[in-house]
């Protein structure tokens, strides 16, 4: 059986990653199980400079999943360079980062950094909601994830994945914006803006106010996003959101993404990532479908 | 320090209150190599709703017979449903958590403080540094009668213990602190141990500021993963800049700190 996929000129040994921000640098799971194991880890948002993230409270529960407004806290690109990637770079497993940045120059910069790094690949964050400048602030029209990816894009030479928000009318135009700008894949969907209120004390849960919702609450949109941009472009699609099994990643899958990534439901079960590998194998043989590329984009709609 | 994830078998549930219980598992693994002020991480479900682990701390290591124990109260949905499971049972827990614990080496003469509920994760430490020999003060405070738990327990591993109700209806008549105070006057006490409310917390550390002695504590706060990767239960080191604040995980860092390295 073949479970090897190349997405956007990454090879990947199968399809299933991590999602950025639910992993931290990797070191916490490996505890639990060789990351060898996986396709691919998506690091923790990381900026040019160290940034603290918000004040708390940070994160609460909600129906099926959760909301976060961690306000991309991380160590910076120089601390990675030297700390965490030397440490990831022993598994045999694609590293990706995921870039986060308040300004086109910011996200230049830091490419241009990571373009000599020894990373298989870069994943723009577009669309972290949780933070007042940059990001989402790019993520939400054509025009401006058309601006900030061909900004990259001139300075990066490893393939470039964007990451796209939920919180827009159409997903699709912003789908098009990465691919006119030269981006070699897309990821979706981040979180969707919510919010929870604390009845008792009338006021949000977080400090912020709002935060993303992540878990299985937001798989259905997830779903529908992922099937809308894999018939809009021609660039891969990354699906995630609320995956925690191999189903949910068939699902993704069927819907027209070439790789899946698992976010929060690291938080429920740290073996949830193997776990899926194995669920879509099983999928496979159930079917007798010998190679995973053959189930991308084949739901056959109503 | 390795944690893992096992399928533990509840071997015994003792409630102590209509809302409280005493859950012992088997967990060799984990006690083996646990720390007193240790937390565990627990699903209550293997559906997803409610979705996230439940952060529990220790309440005993019985390093000899491979069990664990914790106590817990009925808060909300996640714990309903885990005060419903039967001996028998499998809980599905990740631990030993937290690098934050109480550290008493170097000192002798120990005050343990808690405050209702807040009491669970001292039961081991105190346990643990009176079988080290150490002279363990424990002082606890409680709402009033009806709150009182675990007195006896506490009894045999303490060599003082004060126990004091809000009200005066149980114990010594006030807050616990009251009590620590007047030890610490007599120049009874080299360390100070705390975990429960906030604003019990906070006034441990302004006695312990004030007499110059060194004083560890437990925190809370709202978590996502547990393990320290989703950096969601965040504190703010003191002395970071207030226009530059930084912070640190409870479930990392913590969840006991050096009561002055963090504000709470």
């Amino acid at each position: 059986m073949n479970t090897e996929i190349d997405f956007a000129g990454i090879k990947m040994k199968n399809p299933v990653t991590v999602a950025s921000g639910t992993f931290g640098y990797g070191r916490e799971f490996a505890e639990f199980y060789d990351l060898s194991k996986l396709g691919a880890v998506i690091t923790k948002g990381t900026s040019l400079k160290p940034r603290n993230g918000n004040r708390p409270s940070r994160v609460c529960e909600t129906p099926a999943g959760m909301l976060n407004s961690i306000g991309l806290q991380n160590p910076g690109v120089e601390y990675f360079a030297q700390n965490d990637l030397p440490f990831l770079r022993k598994f045999d497993t694609k590293i990706i980062v995921n870039a986060c940045g308040n300004t086109i120059e910011d996200y230049v910069e830091l490419c241009r950094i990571l373009n000599n790094l020894e990373i298989d690949a870069v994943e723009l964050n577009l669309s972290c909601p949780n933070v007042c400048a940059g990001c989402m602030a790019f993520g939400t029209t054509y025009e401006g994830v058309k601006e900030v990816t061909s900004a990259v894009r001139k300075v990066l030479d490893k393939p470039l994945i964007v990451k796209l928000t939920p919180n827009v009318t159409d997903i699709t135009l912003t789908a098009k914006g990465a691919e006119d700008a030269g981006a070699d894949g897309i990821s979706a969907i981040n979180t969707l803006l919510g919010m929870k209120i604390d009845i008792e004390k009338r006021k949000p849960v977080l400090a912020n106010n709002t935060g993303g919702l992540s878990g299985p609450a937001i798989k259905p949109v997830a779903v529908r996003m992922v099937y809308q941009i894999a018939k809009a472009v021609k660039i891969p699609v990354m699906g995630l959101g609320g995956i925690v099994n191999g189903d949910d990643a068939v699902e993704f899958m069927l819907a027209g993404a070439k790789a899946v990534s698992i976010g929060a439901g690291n938080f429920i079960d740290p073996y949830v990532a193997p776990k899926t590998i194995e669920g879509i194998e099983d999928y496979l043989e159930r079917h007798n479908i010998n190679d995973v590329n053959d189930i991308i984009g084949k739901v056959e709609m109503n | 320090m390795p944690k893992m994830q096992l399928q533990a078998k509840l071997v015994n549930i003792e409630q102590l209150k209509n809302d409280i219980f005493k859950f012992s598992v088997e967990a060799k693994e984990i006690v083996k190599i646990s720390k007193p002020g240790q937390f565990i991480e627990i699903r209550v479900t293997d559906q997803v709703e409610p979705f996230l682990r439940r952060p529990i701390s220790i309440y005993n290591m019985d390093k000899e017979n491979g069990i664990l124990e914790f106590i817990f109260q009925v808060k909300g949905k996640g714990t309903e449903i885990l005060s419903k499971k039967q001996v028998g049972d499998l809980v599905d827990i990740i631990g030993p958590l937290g690098y934050g614990t109480f550290d008493y080496s170097k000192y002798q003469n120990l005050a343990i403080i808690g405050g209702g509920i807040g009491i669970f994760p001292l039961y081991e430490l105190a346990k643990e540094a009176k079988n080290n020999n150490k002279n363990v003060n424990t002082y606890l405070g409680f709402r009033n009668k009806e709150f009182v738990v675990l007195e006896k327990e506490f009894e045999e591993v303490s060599d003082e213990l004060c126990l004091a109700t809000d009200d005066g209806s149980y114990g010594k008549n006030g807050f616990a602190i009251n009590f620590l105070k007047e030890d610490i006057e007599k120049g009874k006490i080299d360390s100070i141990y705390a975990c429960g409310p906030l604003p019990m917390l906070r006034a441990v550390k302004d006695l312990a500021v004030q007499n110059n002695i060194p004083c560890q504590v437990s925190l809370e706060e709202r978590m996502g993963c547990g393990i320290g990767v989703c950096l969601g239960c965040s504190v703010k080191v003191a002395k970071s800049p207030i226009d530059n604040p930084q912070y640190v995980g409870v479930c990392k860092a913590g969840p006991v700190f050096d009561a002055t390295y963090v504000d709470f």
